[in-house]
């Protein structure tokens, strides 16, 4: 059972989750929401992501990129004993291209996690979930250390 | 170099490449892509490690770029399907990719990339992918 004080601290690491991370600042992601076992990001239209100069179109890299990140906050968030953790495997079908012009919306959800790894599907669209711009599965490793009980050290310390 | 020449400016066009900073560099015979170390491209800094999707992003420029030039420049293909082993960390240094095109059909492309940072024989990370390529005729 996921309780209020968990929940509360996952929301506390989202905006941290995408802000301190030098490359997902880079692209502009941003955090919009976590529960247990799942959690959103969202990719404003960014000129410099353009995969093809001629249609206006992002690049996958950028999509697969922003999967990547929601599915690793989403494993954090689907552990018992959330951890840091690290990427085995992504593996995505992309549907369409993204629209020109277009925020791009990332939904991740753990369906099972075991002591060590997590596994979680993720869809990426632009307003409406039944008409995806790709899909995405994966596998994400704990790698330690815990980062709930750091979170509680560090505020003990400065208490 | 004229295949060097080619992608080059080909990947000047993509401001996704100017991002991650990737360059093509031909190591023996082979094309090969190059990003340098960027702190923008750290997935986790605390390690410090590059991000997985930087990684896998280089990969999936190193596919499309070999395709472009297999495919003689007639557009670029279209992403179907990708599928990322993550294998090592990727530290905090320059990374390399280089493509291989297991099967080109008349459609689709099934392409394989392998990522590495000091020695090709240890890849940080390898990719599988489907590509819609333009009608080569």
């Amino acid at each position: 059972m996921a309780s209020d004080e968990f929940i509360q601290r996952l929301w506390e690491m989202g905006p941290t989750f995408t802000e301190a991370t030098p490359h997902s600042k880079k692209l502009g992601i941003k955090f919009v929401a976590v529960d247990k076992g799942s959690a959103t990001m969202s990719l404003p239209y960014n000129p410099d992501l353009i995969g093809d100069p001629d249609t206006r179109v992002l690049h996958g890299g950028a999509v697969s990129t922003l999967l990547d990140q929601a599915c690793g906050l989403a494993a954090i968030a689907g552990f018992d004993t959330p951890s840091a953790c690290a990427t085995l495997n992504l593996s995505i079908d992309y549907m369409r291209a993204a629209k020109p012009g277009e925020t791009i919306i990332a939904q991740a959800h753990c369906y099972k996690a075991t002591k060590h790894v997590a596994f979680l599907r993720a869809v990426a669209h632009d307003g409406d979930e039944m008409d995806p711009i790709a899909t995405a599965q994966a596998t994400f490793m704990a790698t330690g250390p815990q980062i709930m009980a750091q979170q509680k050290k560090k505020q003990k310390g400065s208490e | 170099m004229a295949t060097l020449d080619k992608i080059t400016k080909a990947l000047q066009r993509i401001p996704y490449a100017q991002t991650l900073g990737v360059k093509p560099i031909i190591i023996g015979k082979e094309f090969t892509l190059v990003m340098p170390y960027v702190e923008s491209n750290i997935g986790n800094p605390v390690l410090p490690a590059l991000h997985g999707g930087a990684i896998s992003g280089l990969m999936e420029i190193a596919a499309i770029a070999q395709l472009f030039l297999s495919t003689d420049g007639q557009g670029l293909p279209k992403p179907i399907g990708i599928n990322v082993d993550y294998l090592r960390k990727g530290n905090p240094k320059d990374t390399y990719a280089r493509a291989l095109i297991f099967k080109q059909g008349s459609r689709v492309a099934n392409v394989r990339v392998q990522a590495w940072q000091g020695d090709y024989d240890k890849p940080i990370a390898a990719m599988h992918g489907h590509y819609l390529t333009a009608k080569a005729e």
